[in-house]
């Protein structure tokens, strides 16, 4: 942490709570809350996570110039926490889900509808202390449009298509979008619920299956936290392994969605080939580490499986045919005019924008935000091996699909380094045992953006609570920005080159 | 007029019927094929066909008797244009009435029904998908009268199977209006039977639709005559290029058996062809932005517009 930090001055005029690992936590009071509010308005750090307790909330805060992460709490002792939303959008969503989780109210809050739950719950505040009835909810009442000849479209939560479930309600003027809002929530499985008293081998594997294609993405940053909270430290094979399986996943979903975006605009020929390729990925998975989405293969210690000889040649064979294989198909990408006719200039979303979510993964570095959590706040082995954070400036679907080629490339170049470099040792250790509680939190880049998971662990070694932070949380917001000016056919095509994730957010 | 023309007649518009759902399959397969993906059999529209007739129909509460009755008078309409175009034989009893604007006039009657129990239902795809149909249809009709002209001007009859006949003869040559009127009226077929790059048949994106949104209420026996309905409209399409651009091999008017079997034999080969370069181009390009359709149907109009003119310039380009 360097000395110019001034998240670090701020966060240290709290109260530090021992035992919490790797970056600081402070409690602290109204009056530095509000500051820190402040700073994020201002835009000195950016917004990584926002999550409740009962009687707590927190912040997690990422000030992008000094590469210091840090997470301010601040105690609710009367039920009530300052709204962060009303200075800071991008923390609105988190906001109305922290009220509906927790039963906390948000003062003077910008926006009073609830967000997760749909009045279809059993029970009220499941989060809570004490919990209540199952609330009675009006209709959801969507953000109100003036103008004439507007018409309403509204689409889902039953698609077409074999998606996931959310609602987009479109305001039109005949094809021009006016407003487009999301309601999402529908797969809301109580996983945060679930985690609470959950033993660490239960709780990973939960955490795998918060968002199926991430599940590297998922294990990884509970694993990460877990250690930190224990102070475990893990070989250095582990550590590479670790890192070969998530650009494996990073590879396989890349390569899926270039193909998936191309079908959006009735391309069906990408789609096919890049089928293939990414089919080939999760059979080489399958192969090396015993399942094909490498679900429940990175454990709390290392990881579960070894890479055979066998697993080892599968892959450089899955590497060389990649190599082959994929240039022909960024040149037909490149190469068809009537693809990039759709593409180019579609969707686009201002970089400020982008800057003030701090939206991360490929739709933060297709619009100037040069963030990758392996290189901010880095953890290994990414340190030991060489690899390019692609950036572009364009913000739109084009660039969306650039950035995700080149990371594909660089994945193709990682995972040869890591077979390469790979270190001798045990993959897997004991966790150290506690002698007091401990909490954790790591932030880890998966395909979609940098996933953030803060736990505490109680003394016995079962999560007193643990929050998973998708990075869909400040991408769907941009997603309705995406498609202002644009036309209600070129939605999908948006919305495939983002690819938030539903179950991750909803959880 | 002896019996057999009527029954060649008669089997002719039977043959448009069986055929239309192969066509439709054959076009799905090779595309299929092309995406190296194995593909359900040409034989699969029947099986939907008649698994569709079997189903029950789920109306919506807010149709009313046009959505009822839309899909009869679409599939009568179509049925009706189809059989008229020459498949495999002129000169049959009916071919007074297989006039061009006749054809196009069917094929409008289909579609303004079609738009209508769209809108009937009152959701917003439907509304959708009808404004989408009548912007395409708007363009698409004035450039397929344009090449009707070209084609009338030529061969001074709108009747098809004149058309074809006067095609068969050696004076027409090659001509410049000949090709942009081909043009034109490729442009409009892929427009009309809602192909890519205008409309994506095989879409399941509910906001990019056109054809399909408008019939996205339907179900049971009422999506099975809307669908093949569609079928037979490709099939038009097809016969009607056939006809027009490559009468070759067609049976004349009181030819033996042996005559009228190498007449549908030649027909279905075209049908094949016709399909399999359909697929391949519907493979290798993408889907247009909604906006740009106006550009290409113009386009359309124009190539049609252009032949029509060159004849009034000159009567042998």
């Amino acid at each position: 942490m360097s000395d110019g930090s001034k998240l670090q001055a701020a966060l240290s005029a709290g109260q530090p709570v021992a035992g919490h690992r790797p970056w600081t936590r402070a409690v602290v009071s109204p009056a530095l809350w509000h500051d820190l509010i402040q700073g994020l308005a201002g835009g000195t750090w950016s917004l990584l996570g926002f999550w409740g307790e009962p009687d707590a909330v927190h912040l997690a805060l990422c000030e992008e110039s000094s590469g210091t992460l840090g997470i301010a709490s601040l105690a609710c002792p009367d039920g009530q926490f300052p709204s962060v939303a009303r200075r800071h959008p991008p923390a609105q969503r988190l906001e109305r889900a922290i009220v509906d989780l927790f039963g906390l109210q948000a003062s003077d809050a910008p926006d009073h509808r609830p967000w997760l739950d749909h009045g279809r719950w059993p029970l009220a505040y499941p989060l809570a202390e004490t919990q209540g009835r199952r609330r009675e909810l009006p209709p959801y009442a969507f953000l109100p449009v003036e103008g004439e000849s507007l018409h309403q479209i509204p689409v889902g939560p039953v698609h077409a298509g074999i998606i996931e479930p959310g609602h987009f309600r479109f305001t039109a003027n005949g094809e021009a979008v006016v407003r487009l809002e999301q309601r999402l929530g529908y797969v809301h499985k109580g996983i945060e619920s679930l985690l609470r008293g959950a033993s660490v081998e239960r709780a990973a594997r939960l955490i795998g299956r918060v968002s199926g294609d991430s599940t590297v993405a998922y294990a990884l940053a509970f694993a990460r936290a877990i250690e930190a909270a224990t102070e475990t430290e893990i070989s250095d094979r582990a550590h590479w392994l670790r890192a070969l399986m998530a650009e494996l996943e990073r590879l396989a979903n890349h390569c899926g969605d270039f193909g998936a975006i191309c079908n959006d605009a009735a391309f069906a020929l990408m789609l096919a080939h890049c089928g293939v390729l990414r089919e080939k990925v999760l059979r080489a998975s399958a192969a090396c580490f015993g399942h094909r989405l490498l679900m429940d293969c990175i454990v709390p210690g290392g990881v579960g499986a070894d890479v055979s000889p066998e697993g080892e040649k599968a892959l450089r064979e899955l590497i060389a045919e990649f190599r082959r294989r994929f240039p022909p198909l960024i040149d037909l990408y490149d190469s068809t005019a009537s693809l990039q006719d759709r593409t180019v200039s579609t969707g686009f979303v201002r970089p400020a924008l982008i800057k003030q979510f701090g939206c991360g993964g490929v739709i933060g570095r297709a619009g100037g935000r040069a963030f990758d959590a392996r290189r901010q706040p880095g953890y290994p082995p990414y340190d030991q091996l060489e690899f390019k954070v692609p950036v572009l400036a364009d913000s739109d679907v084009n660039a969306r699909v650039w950035v995700r080629i080149r990371e594909v490339e660089q994945s193709l170049s990682l995972i040869e380094q890591l077979l390469n470099g790979l270190p001798a040792g045990p993959v897997r250790g004991a966790l150290h045992r506690l002698e007091q509680a401990g909490e954790g939190v790591a932030l880890v880049e998966g395909f979609r953006g940098d996933v953030l998971v803060w736990l505490r662990l109680n003394v016995d070694g079962t999560i007193a609570r643990c929050h998973p932070r998708d990075p869909s949380w400040f991408q769907w917001p941009l997603l309705e920005a995406a498609i202002e000016n644009n036309i209600v056919a070129d939605f999908p095509l948006c919305n495939k080159s983002f690819n938030c994730s539903y179950s991750g957010h909803d959880l | 007029m002896a019996l057999i023309d009527y029954l060649v007649q008669g089997g002719q518009m039977l043959l448009v019927l069986l055929l239309a759902p192969l066509l439709t399959g054959w076009v799905r397969w090779i595309k299929a094929r092309l995406l190296r993906r194995r593909g359900p059999s040409p034989l699969q529209p029947y099986r939907d066909l008649l698994k569709l007739s079997r189903k029950d129909v789920v109306l919506a509460e807010s149709a009313s008797w046009l959505f009822r009755v839309a899909p009869y008078l679409i599939f009568a309409a179509l049925w009706v244009a189809a059989a008229l175009v020459p498949t495999f034989a002129g000169g049959l009893p009916f071919t007074w009435a297989a006039d061009l604007i006749a054809i196009v006039a069917l094929l409008g009657t289909a579609r303004f029904f079609l738009a209508l129990a769209g809108l009937d239902v009152g959701t917003s795809f439907g509304g959708i998908g009808s404004s989408r149909e009548m912007m395409i249809a708007s363009l698409a009709e004035p450039a397929m009268l344009m090449m009707v002209f070209t084609l009338s001007l030529l061969a001074g009859t709108t009747e098809l199977s004149s058309v074809a006949r006067f095609m068969l003869t050696a004076d027409v040559g090659l001509r410049v209006s000949l090709a942009l009127a081909l043009l034109a009226l490729v442009i409009v077929a892929i427009a009309e039977n809602a192909r890519i790059p205008v409309d994506n048949p095989a879409t399941h994106l509910e906001l990019t639709m056109v054809h399909e949104a408008m019939v996205l209420e339907y179900s049971g026996r009422h999506l099975a005559l809307i669908e093949l309905g569609s079928s037979l409209k490709l099939l038009l399409y097809l016969s009607l290029i056939a006809s027009i651009f490559a009468p070759w091999g067609m049976a004349t008017a009181g030819a033996g058996s042996g005559a009228y079997f190498q007449g549908l034999a030649i027909y279905i080969a075209k049908l094949a062809l016709g399909g399999f370069l359909l697929a391949l181009f519907e493979s290798s390009i993408a889907k247009m932005r909604v906006f740009r359709v106006d550009q290409f149907l113009g386009a359309a109009l124009m190539l049609g517009l252009l032949g029509a003119l060159l004849l009034f310039v000159s009567r042998s380009l």
